[in-house]
């Protein structure tokens, strides 16, 4: 099935093309959603069986290169439309596949009645294409088709509801934000992809990365291209400083949300640098870039995210602080953890969005939390999937977040220092906290809605994908058991990666050994905290809500800081924005070029106009005037003669 | 040498063309719209035959024909194509019958002296193309204007006699300086090869050996007319007024393909006839290019009229142009070849969408639309389609090109400097941005001003003109090759004879 894999990008594809085409005549939401979610389903169970193949390969020859056609070739330049299969590929496009198709058979349901029922699948599918590109891509420009063409298909779906008012501005704007922030991280990873080339003279995964463990390239160039590669990550994957975008990509529809800005195109920065994970080994000062820049987002959003009142915006600055512990773990050098983390997590936000969607749709379009309360009643199979979900991110044990965030904590200390840690625990017992306080608030206590609001459970479309999306957050991390329980050599997931990052691994630093005990230590230290986390978050908002609301006047300053996002948005907007605005128009526009080189085009057309209107009085007519200059020119020139004899 | 007549027929199908169409009577109208299509589709059809008989792996000029024409000065009627020309002759005559489609039903006012000069214009802009002789090619280079002048001129806006004016003047003083060259350098072939000379290929030979200050004023007299037509950066304020004043066929023409005769002429006579200074100028063009790149797109964000924000961006896509050329790696001027092609497709589009939407409101004001998605949901898609393109997303013809300059310019030898690169990729992220803000204020958003509400979408005709442009523009996107083997071969020819004088440029 390997040598189809294609076929991963061709049904989605097909499925934009019809929906794209003729979408708007079919109007029967069956046959559209049918073609929509069929092309991803169909494309999900080849994944699979390319993965059953894979499996059955011995594990250092696990890596497969599937040629189409050239794409672009100039010169010493030469590029293949061609997918590379290999053990990082498959487990992205199985979640890629996977959790897409979940939420393209919830969509079905959820966005059942919309006009643009039909415009929404397709773009689905295509971005669904534009992903697979991105994870199977087995060149650097093939990659890049594919992360421009998620942003693209991003900026089309938070756009999706174009003539709606979103927070303080427009939904068009939004979507408009997340495209023109993306590409300022485009700008990043076409740099470095310009210094791949000038350095290896190639752009194919395979050849640059294997030309990089023996080359010999300055530690200053790898650096670059390490850099400039995570500024492009920085963007796709929202992490300081472009990390603005994906709180307003919430303007779109919410499986939008689940799958695009939860499940799959943000981890593509993170897959990304677990793809180059050799160009960033070899430049450690990177590496500790990287780890900083994801602690310190991952903390920071957390932050924003204990306030906010916004059912979609508390996930969203979830989002962005699970990627930032992402990159925490692929700074340090644990890029097996950094997948693992984008699995599971894509499970568990996926459905926390879904259920979320759910939420909102039982609410009639309501999203402030405080507007909540009591669901449990009314949807309980969203409440408890919801529940499972948020069991998971919190971390706690035996469900799928706590292996790969413990996993990613420890390495953080073992592979980092004491201070990553603490401020990784931190971020965790923050996430128990507001993951907690937006499930008491949604789920228990008063109802806290108007009566003529009738809540009710959604239709089996939906709530199906919810159950199987809690089945895998519960069981999705038991391919990585820690081998403190399992044993050397016991983390399948860790096996499984071993030839895609053992290269990188080699290259970075050993470190000095921890025992068993520090280790279990670290656990049982995060884990108590984030299960008390979960328990004041539920006894605060269920029971003791002016506890909550005595702390946040007692410190309101940092309160409103935190509510309204440290003022970001407005800090960029008035050094920035405003200035390169009011300098493109004040200055370059009117002044430059209507003025200045205008002045000067115009200015000379006046000069000749100038000189001509003296010069063409001499044009009398007047025969006496001719004669008087001829005698005056007749006696310049003797004059001329006589004194230069 | 071979003797071909091909492009001789290609030069003379529009040129007779324009002259039969005068004895057709004015008031048929019908009939002179469908001859004029006829003529232009006859001179595309006879451009596939040349592409046909053209050896792509031969980079030296091909199908040429030569008839001694003024004998004391030897003067030839010299015309042959290389790959490059070839790909630009192939853009005009696919460009001028969509334009004409395009002009049925907006052009009102005397169609048939308008088709007159369409064709007289086309046959203008082959002429350049084919030309091997520098007094031929100064003979259609000055003779495009007129058509060009009167078209905006008469079937402008408002303010076109300005605007026609000013193109005008601007395009004439640069002419001058490169016809004062031109005589120059026949009159040093006199001396160098014992006759006077306009002659291309010989002249290949002479210029490399003028003293090198002489060689800088040559350079620079060439220069400034193909910069002032590109336009470069400070030459550009003639292009705004003039796409802004023309009508859509005459802004699709311009853009499309007037403005690349200026970015074909320094590939063409520039590099290979003064390659010292060519090298020696490159770093500094260069810097002009990037500042193109940068300003167009500045200020093509702050511009409330869609045309005009248009226009601004094809300051910033030339500036791409000129950098790939001056780059002078295989890579990079590739690429500008290919970019300008991709930038007579794509802003074609823009200005032919432009002008669909002004044919129905009278308005070109941003501020004048908003929300117009959910009344004509094509013309919104198409118009998303057309600016796609022109941000340079990949998949697309805009990236091809972008790509490629920004990649060569990055290794290149010439400039020796990552900062070209760097400020000239910054481009990528501002065309996004005055893009998508058009977009969104024209297309997304509530419908604010009720005379939109009955916006008719798109007409048959309309589809027929846009169609064969986007089934290019993703043609060039995922194939390239198709067009890039065209002209690899020249391009190599070129660089290797600027190298053969100067510094190393090929691997």
């Amino acid at each position: 099935m390997i040598d189809y894999i294609y076929l991963t990008i061709l049904f989605p594809l097909l499925g934009f093309l019809i929906n794209g085409l003729v979408g708007r005549k079919i109007k029967n939401e069956k046959i559209i959603g049918s073609i929509g979610a069929g092309a991803v389903g169909l494309a999900f169970l080849v994944t699979l069986f390319s993965f059953i193949e894979l499996l059955g390969m011995p594990s250092d020859g696990r890596t497969r290169v599937v040629e189409l056609f050239t794409w672009l070739k100039v010169a010493g330049l030469n590029i293949k439309f061609a997918y590379l299969v290999d053990q990082l590929s498959i487990v992205m496009s199985l979640i890629v596949t996977g959790v897409g198709f979940l939420i393209h058979v919830y969509s079905i349901g959820y966005m059942h009645g919309d006009k643009g029922f039909w415009r929404f699948f397709a773009y689905l599918n295509l971005f669904i294409f534009a992903m697979m590109n991105l994870v199977l891509g087995d060149n650097f420009l093939v990659l890049f088709l594919g992360w421009e063409g998620v942003g693209l298909c991003s900026y089309l779906l938070i756009g999706f509801y174009y003539d709606r008012k979103f927070e303080k501005g427009t939904v068009a704007e939004a979507a408009k934000k997340a495209f023109i922030v993306n590409r300022i991280g485009d700008f990043g990873f076409l740099l470095g992809m310009f210094l791949i080339y000038m350095t290896f003279d190639s752009l194919n995964f395979l050849e640059v990365f294997s030309k990089a463990a023996y080359f010999p390239v300055s530690e200053t160039t790898f650096s670059l291209i390490a850099l400039f590669l995570f500024i492009g990550a920085t963007g796709k994957s929202a992490q300081i400083p472009l990390y603005v975008w994906l709180p307003d990509a919430m303007a779109g529809p919410t499986p939008v949300s689940a799958l695009i800005h939860a499940a799959t195109m943000v981890t593509a920065g993170v897959y990304m640098v677990a793809r180059a994970s050799i160009i960033f080994a070899s430049a450690p000062a990177i590496m500790t870039v990287v780890a900083v820049v994801g602690l310190l987002t991952a903390f920071f959003a957390a932050t924003i995210g204990l306030v906010q009142t916004d059912i979609k915006k508390v996930l969203a600055y979830s989002t962005v602080s699970q990627l930032g512990y992402m990159f925490l773990a692929a700074g340090v050098g644990a890029f097996g953890a950094a997948i693992f983390h984008v699995m599971t997590h894509a499970f568990f936000k996926a459905l926390l969005f879904l259920g979320a969607g759910s939420v909102i749709h039982a609410m009639h379009e309501q999203q402030d939390i405080r507007n909540y309360g009591n669901l449990k009643k009314y949807m309980p199979v969203t409440y408890l999937t919801f529940l499972i979900a948020a069991f998971a991110i919190a971390g706690v044990p035996g469900l799928s977040g706590f292996f790969s965030k413990d996993e990613i904590l420890w390495y953080s200390y073992s592979k980092g220092n004491l201070t990553f840690w603490i401020i990784g625990a931190l971020t965790a017992v923050m996430t128990a906290f507001y993951m907690f306080r937006l499930v008491s608030l949604t789920f228990f206590g008063k109802e806290r809605f108007s009566k003529d609001v009738h809540p009710h459970e959604s239709p089996k479309v939906m709530t199906i994908p919810l159950i199987i999306l809690a089945f895998l957050s519960v069981v999705g991390g038991y391919v990585g058991i820690p081998e403190i329980f399992s044993g050397e050599g016991g983390n399948a997931l860790k096996n499984w990666f071993k030839p895609i990052f053992a290269p990188a691994e080699a290259k970075l630093r050993s470190y000095g050994s921890h025992s068993h005990f520090e280790e279990l230590l670290l656990m049982g230290l995060s884990v108590a905290a984030a299960i008390c986390a979960i328990y004041f978050a539920y006894i605060i908002y269920t029971q003791k809500r002016e506890i909550a609301d005595k702390t946040a006047s007692s410190v309101k300053g940092l309160y409103n800081t935190l509510l309204n996002k440290y003022y970001i948005d407005e800090i960029y907007e008035a050094s920035i924005i405003k200035p390169i605005q009011v300098i493109s128009e004040k200055v370059l526009w009117k002044v430059t070029d209507n003025k200045l080189i205008d002045g000067i085009v115009n200015g000379s057309a006046k000069i000749i106009d100038f000189i001509s209107s003296i010069v063409k009085k001499m044009q009398s007519g007047v025969a006496q005037f001719y004669a008087l200059i001829m005698v005056l020119g007749i006696s310049i020139a003797l004059f001329w003669i006589i004194l230069s004899l | 040498m071979e003797n071909s007549s091909i492009l001789t027929y290609l030069l003379l199908t529009p040129l007779l063309g324009s002259l039969i169409l005068l004895f057709l009577k004015k008031e048929q109208e019908n009939l002179i719209q469908w001859f004029g299509l006829a003529v232009s589709l006859a001179a595309f059809v006879i451009s596939i035959v040349m592409l046909i008989n053209f050896d792509q792996a031969d980079g030296n000029f091909q199908l040429i024909q030569k008839v001694l024409w003024i004998e004391g000065l030897n003067v030839s009627y010299h015309v042959g194509v290389d790959g490059i020309s070839v790909l630009l002759i192939l853009l005009t005559t696919f460009i001028t019958p969509l334009t004409l489609i395009s002009t049925w039903g907006s052009i009102k006012k005397n169609i048939k002296l308008f088709t007159f000069f369409m064709l007289m214009l086309e046959a203008g802009m082959l002429g350049v193309f084919i030309s091997l002789d520098l007094f031929l090619f100064y003979i259609f280079w000055e003779a495009m204007l007129i058509p060009m002048y009167f078209i905006i001129g008469v079937w402008g806006g408002e303010n076109r006699i300005y605007a026609s004016i000013k193109f005008f003047i601007y395009t004439m003083f640069g002419s001058l300086l490169m016809l004062v060259a031109i005589i120059w350098l026949a009159i040093d072939a006199s001396s160098q090869l014992g006759m006077f000379t306009t002659n291309l290929l010989d002249l290949y030979k002479v210029g490399p050996s003028i003293a090198r200050d002489i060689q800088n004023y040559l350079f620079l007299a060439f220069f400034f007319s193909f910069a002032i037509k590109v336009p470069l950066f400070p030459f550009h304020t003639w292009l705004p007024d003039a796409h802004v004043q023309a009508p859509t066929a005459g802004s699709v023409i311009l853009a499309g393909v007037l403005l690349k005769m200026g970015t074909y002429g320094l590939i063409r006579f520039n590099l290979p006839l003064f390659p010292q200074a060519a090298v020696e100028f490159a770093p500094y063009i260069s810097v002009l290019a990037v500042i193109g790149i940068i300003y167009g797109a500045l200020v093509a964000m702050v511009q409330k009229d869609m045309k005009k924000l248009v226009a601004y961006s094809s300051v910033a896509h030339l500036g791409f142009v000129v950098l790939g050329i001056f780059a002078m790696t295989v890579e990079s001027v590739q690429g500008a070849v290919i970019q300008m092609v991709n930038h007579g497709l794509s802003t074609g589009a823009l200005f032919l969408l432009v002008g669909m939407i002004y044919e129905r409101t009278h308005s070109r004001e941003i501020s004048y639309y908003g929300g117009i998605a959910k009344i004509v949901p094509v013309y919104a898609t198409f118009l998303l389609i057309a600016s796609l393109s022109s941000i340079g997303l990949p998949g697309m013809n805009g990236f091809i090109g972008e790509f490629l300059i920004l990649i060569g310019s990055f290794k290149s030898q010439v400039l020796d400097n990552w900062w070209f690169t760097i400020f000239a990729a910054s481009g990528v992220i501002f065309a996004a941005v005055y893009l998508l803000w058009m977009y969104q204020r024209v297309v997304f958003g509530k419908v604010t001003n009720t005379k939109l509400e009955d916006l008719t979408d798109m007409t048959g005709k309309e589809w027929l003109v846009l169609i064969p442009i986007f089934v290019f523009i993703f043609w060039i996107g995922i194939y390239p090759s198709t067009f890039l083997d065209m002209t690899e071969s020249s391009t190599i020819n070129i660089l290797e004879q600027v190298q053969s004088f100067t510094i190393k440029l090929l691997n």
